[in-house]
């Protein structure tokens, strides 16, 4: 995008990944991982299935602990940081089968807890500027399980946006999503970083809309690639993403990578 | 004719007790009943209905309210349940069977043992609300307040982890321990609905009820309401059935409520073909 963001400096830094390392079951799902991203940039998580995206998420998000590194959110932990996030999980696990409508998704994002609130119910001009960015408003009342894959994940970044949190972390938000709904999805995003959010979004297909990332993450377990969608989206690259990952092995020893 | 058959009846103090705690009843287990259903606890609230007769035996045989020790088993399953599943990764139905037979065994033990004819198994396993003491109703009544209150304040949260467990989480919201706030809801709701439908039929009251209002509206807050209107009607007349042609209350409650249920299963059919 601008030049901004060619030049990270630590105290722009919204999200910073040092060393991160989390295993389970004696399989190290990410390795040795370190990057650092800008305020207001939408960055786009590439990889293939089981290459640790949701599992970076989830480090980020706060839900999973590393079994090595750290993560700090604007300067504190994951775990402090609750609050700070909007999170929007992979498609399965959500519970579709519970009878909500769009608005009552989105006005989820104004829970801080328990109390008298929740049953007087909250102003909604938030939740209703919330549903008309994303292009929802008109199907507010209709409920979240009939909707369309596109239309589910923009109710989701209005949940987000509700929350007013500053990070936004979408998990395979394409899956199950036509191109054109992609591209509302990505134009919606945009304005977004516009706007200061900073957007990190997993996916594992590559396609045209791969360009419009300020940058591209590239992850099979470790980072294979780091930088603009130009630099990155290369040949040998690719080879490497989507080829075996030899590396994984079980007798890998936290704290050495080299 | 209509004095006879409606008001006479509420003239017996028995009979008005039985009403009250039917109106009770029909509130709270719809209530999280909505939750049950769509969160798929069926299982669980049948398990923790079972697994509570140790403690009522218990409480019966040194005199006490069946109660005192029916809620702090209840709950102590609850917790116990949920922390297996959590701990241990064992599959939340596999863990509930196991705990669940278990529990019920041991309490037909502990009854064979201390003496069987001092207890009435048939009224714990299908309930005699007809029966039901002063004592039992001022505890009705203020559990299910209790319920009612702490299921409203932390209504929206509740919602949120049923439907986004990660995503609430990440927003701050305590998504464990709202998990466990609803088992421990559950476990006294359950216990409450004992006197009226026994541990063997408390999950029809706590299922049918909500599970007809989602046949006929979408929205949680709606399945909630009409569930509440649902489970009072079907108590109040089945109690009535029961009481008019003599038949056992729980059984007959249950029959109403399933026979609501049918009908409204009837109309979403019928709407379907059309």
């Amino acid at each position: 995008m601008d030049s901004k963001h060619n030049e990270i400096n630590i105290a722009n830094c919204c999200i910073e990944v040092e060393s991160c390392c989390v295993e389970y079951d004696n399989i190290l799902a990410l390795d040795n991982v370190s990057f650092s991203i800008p305020k207001g940039s939408f960055i786009g998580v590439l990889g293939p299935n089981g290459g640790g995206k949701s599992t970076l998420f989830n480090a980020i998000a706060g839900l999973e602990n590393l079994t090595h590194g750290k993560i700090k959110i604007n300067g504190k932990s994951p775990q402090k940081s609750l609050g700070k996030i909007s999170y929007v999980p992979q498609k399965e696990m959500i519970n579709w089968k519970f009878p909500l409508t769009v608005y009552d998704v989105v006005s989820q994002g104004k829970i801080r807890g328990g109390g008298f609130r929740n049953i007087l119910g909250f102003s909604n001009d938030l939740i209703l500027d919330s549903l008309k960015k994303v292009n929802m408003y008109a199907k507010k009342d209709e409920m979240i399980g009939n909707l369309s894959g596109g239309e589910k994940q923009r109710t989701f970044i209005a949940r987000a946006l509700a929350q007013e949190s500053e990070i936004l972390l979408l998990d395979e938000a394409f899956s199950g999503v036509d191109f054109g709904s992609q591209e509302d999805i990505t134009d919606v995003l945009k304005l977004l970083t516009s706007e200061s959010k900073t957007i990190l979004m997993s996916t594992h297909d590559l396609n045209s809309l791969s360009d419009r990332y300020d940058k591209v993450l590239c992850l099979n377990g470790h980072i294979c690639a780091f930088g603009s969608p130009k630099e990155v989206l290369t040949e040998d690259v690719l080879k490497e993403l989507y080829g075996v990952h030899k590396d994984r092995l079980i007798d890998h020893r936290i704290g050495r990578h080299y | 004719m209509f004095y006879d058959l409606l008001v006479e009846p509420l003239t017996y103090n028995f009979f008005l007790q039985a009403t009250f705690v039917c109106i009770l009843i029909g509130i709270v287990c719809p209530l999280l009943g909505a939750f049950v259903i769509n969160r798929e606890l069926g299982f669980m609230g049948d398990a923790m209905a079972h697994s509570v007769l140790p403690g009522m035996i218990i409480a019966y045989s040194i005199g006490v309210n069946a109660f005192l020790g029916a809620i702090p088993n209840a709950i102590a399953i609850a917790l116990l349940i949920g922390f297996l599943v959590r701990r241990f990764k064992i599959s939340t139905d596999t863990s509930i069977g196991i705990i669940f037979s278990f529990l019920f065994s041991i309490g037909l033990i502990i009854m064979s043992v201390i003496g069987g004819t001092r207890f009435n198994l048939e009224e714990i396993l299908i309930g005699q609300v007809l029966s039901v003491s002063n004592l039992d109703l001022i505890i009705t009544s203020i559990l299910s307040v209790a319920v009612i209150t702490i299921t409203l304040i932390f209504y929206r949260p509740l919602v949120y982890v049923g439907f986004d467990y990660y995503g609430a989480t990440v927003s701050g919201i305590p998504s464990q321990k709202l998990d466990y706030l609803l088992l421990v809801l559950l476990s006294i709701v359950i216990v409450i609905s004992l006197q009226v439908v026994g541990i063997i039929l408390v999950v029809g009251l706590l299922i049918t009820p909500a599970a007809t209002a989602s046949l006929i509206v979408k929205r949680f807050k709606s399945v909630i309401i009409l569930g509440i209107i649902i489970g009072i009607a079907s108590s109040i007349i089945g109690l009535y059935f029961s009481y008019h042609l003599d038949l056992p209350s729980g059984p007959t409650i249950c029959v109403v409520s399933t026979m609501i249920f049918s009908l409204a299963l009837l109309k979403s059919v019928i709407l379907k073909i059309k």
